[in-house]
């Protein structure tokens, strides 16, 4: 029996001891991790609850992201509630085995607080692991702030270890900007988080000997495809889950999710779509504008990267003009991935708002109110203009001269 | 908003300080935010650490600000760091030194003008007395109380001493006096 963990109603916690709390709440079993930073205090906090009594489970030390995610892999398939934090060059790691762990349908809790990618060296936020996952067959959430890694982490053991579900589900939040920034944080009881969360209940665990069953077997071209097309029908699938989860979650907080969350779009005439904490600030920026300028500026941002909500955002994004898409990563030779797929699901929409795509942030660079505000006056340009003014991807906040790519005549 | 920047060099307690002021602040209802940027900075570096106070949910998650109030925990950083960057007119220093305010602003011209802006403690000598090493963010936090207003000491040293409950007694009271040394003395 666990001790008692003493929490108030008020908390001022950052995001990784957010997300940490809500392990302990869930009374995950076993956590194998490789600590790398900014998400290191997630494990070591969790480490920590289960060296002092505050959770009854086993805290494995291993040698490489790796095996951390292979040993998150074997006790997960064993029966055991699973979970584990990385970033970054600890995430590119664990690629490999992120694909078994869905694969294998193992419902795991993977803490990922967002870090640039090498090289150059850079231990801040972006979200080149985030995209980095976003095909392997995880379901992926995204916290705006500490209070979400928070909720987020809790509804992530509900949504993964439903059994029609059956997936793995990584929670994202920003590194240092969300991990290390300490806000109020209002957390729920031990009693009413784990009543949320509920038991853990396997499915063909293996320590089942009575009925002996096989995990990552091989399949060829007679039934490999079959298994993969039933995956991508699952993570769709998970979408009603998804919202009865939050639903359900609301009841217990007060606090509602969405898979798309929409801000000020009621009227809004241009639109930023973006992921993390510039949601937030963006939201600031679009309500000074609609008092500063008369400028009806809105805000839409994708909570559930994983499955990808094609059809909520084509809903978000129906009745604006011109939409500028942000991506935190750097695209490597290609439109923004972020952008590309907004941009697909808007195509389909009568409506067909201008889109335009900034590369921002990349690294931890600082993104203002101001930029913001910058970023949707060109939108407004673009809209009164009919067309697309600037070049569709420009690269914001860079230092030194401007850098951008492609023009259009499009009306 | 109120907002806060800490100049400090790491291992000097600036990060822990904000953390403490936004564990405080959120007592009395107020929304906080305390952040800082470092990650792989070694001891001795030169870091700042943030705070946001509002009544409302605080959104704004970058790193600029106009600050309300700028913190020097180390009494070289008021001669090598741009502590006056993004300041605004109404911008309040509080300033580590052994100087006098005005030895200081000679040291400091970019501060002349600023007199009444300006208050002078000398937290690593005050923690020195009370807590017996050099960490200045106790009795910077006293000062702050002080020039700030915000709180009475009594009500700060309360909630203080719940923020650093798993100290031993004697951490806490080095702190305790740190505080209410800082406070009165900053001037």
């Amino acid at each position: 029996m666990a001790v008692k963990y003493d929490l108030n109603e008020r908390e001022v916690w950052d995001g990784n001891f957010a997300a940490s709390q809500s392990l302990r709440q869930a009374k995950v079993d076993v956590v194998a991790a490789y600590p790398i930073t900014p998400s290191t205090p997630i494990v070591e906090n969790y480490g920590s609850y289960v060296a002092n009594g505050y959770v009854d489970g086993e805290f494995v030390m291993v040698e490489s992201e790796h095996a951390a995610m292979s040993a998150c892999v074997g006790a997960s398939a064993s029966g055991g509630r699973v979970s584990t934090a990385t970033s970054s060059q600890g995430f590119a790691l664990m690629v490999e085995v992120l694909y078994q762990a869905s694969g294998m349908r193992l419902p795991i809790v993977l803490n990922v607080v967002n870090r640039a990618l090498a090289s150059p060296l850079n231990v801040r936020g972006d979200h080149s692991d985030m995209y980095l996952g976003r095909d392997s067959g995880w379901i992926q959430v995204d916290a705006f702030n500490a209070q979400e890694a928070y909720d987020l982490a809790l509804c992530a053991f509900k949504i993964g270890e439903n059994h029609t579900v059956r997936l793995p589900v990584m929670v994202h939040q920003d590194g240092f900007i969300t991990s290390h920034t300490a806000q109020n944080v209002y957390p729920l009881s031990d009693e009413v988080a784990y009543d949320f969360v509920g038991d853990f209940k396997p499915v063909d665990d293996m320590l089942d000997f009575s009925r002996p069953i096989t995990y990552g077997a091989q399949t060829e071209e007679d039934w490999h495809f079959e298994h993969k097309a039933r995956q991508h029908k699952a993570l769709f699938d998970s979408r009603e889950v998804i919202d009865a989860v939050f639903a359900e979650f609301e009841k217990i907080s007060g606090r509602a999710y969405k898979r798309v969350e929409s801000y000020d779009m009621e009227d809004a005439e241009v639109a930023i779509v973006a992921l993390g904490t510039t949601v937030e600030t963006a939201r600031v920026a679009a309500s000074e504008l609609r008092s500063e300028d008369g400028i009806k500026a809105g805000v839409v941002a994708i909570r559930n990267f994983r499955p990808f909500p094609f059809d909520k955002v084509r809903e978000a994004l129906a009745n604006v003009k011109s939409i500028a898409v942000l991506d935190r990563s750097s695209p490597g030779g290609a439109m923004g991935a972020f952008f590309n797929e907004v941009s697909a699901a808007i195509y389909s929409t009568p409506n067909r708002p201008l889109v335009t795509n900034y590369i921002y942030g990349l690294g931890g660079r600082d993104f203002s109110i101001e930029e913001a505000k910058r970023i949707f006056k060109e939108q407004k340009e673009n809209a009164d203009a009919g067309h697309i003014m600037t070049d569709i991807q420009q690269f914001s906040g860079l230092r030194g001269p401007s850098l951008g790519f492609f023009k259009t005549k499009r009306g | 908003m109120t907002e806060i920047r800490w100049h400090s060099r790491a291992g000097q307690g600036a990060v822990s300080g904000a953390k403490g002021l936004g564990d405080v602040v959120a007592t009395t209802g107020k929304e906080v935010q305390a952040f800082a940027l470092y990650g792989s900075a070694k001891r001795g570096a030169a870091l700042r650490a943030y705070n946001r106070i509002d009544d409302k949910q605080i959104l704004n998650h970058a790193k600029f600000m106009n600050p309300d109030y700028v913190l020097v925990i180390d009494p070289a950083l008021a001669y090598t760091d741009n502590i006056e960057e993004n300041e605004s007119e109404e911008t309040k220093y509080i300033i580590t030194t052994h100087l006098s305010k005005e030895e200081l602003i000679e040291g400091r011209p970019s501060l002349k003008g600023k007199e009444d802006r300006v208050y002078i403690v000398d937290c690593v000598q005050i923690s020195l007395d009370t807590i017996g090493r050099s960490v200045p963010n106790a009795p910077m936090l006293g000062a702050f109380v002080k020039v700030s207003g915000m709180f009475e000491l009594e009500y700060f040293l309360e909630n203080m001493k719940r923020v650093l409950s798993k100290f031993p007694q004697k951490i806490i009271d080095g702190n305790m006096q740190a505080i209410t040394k800082a406070y009165n003395e900053v001037k």
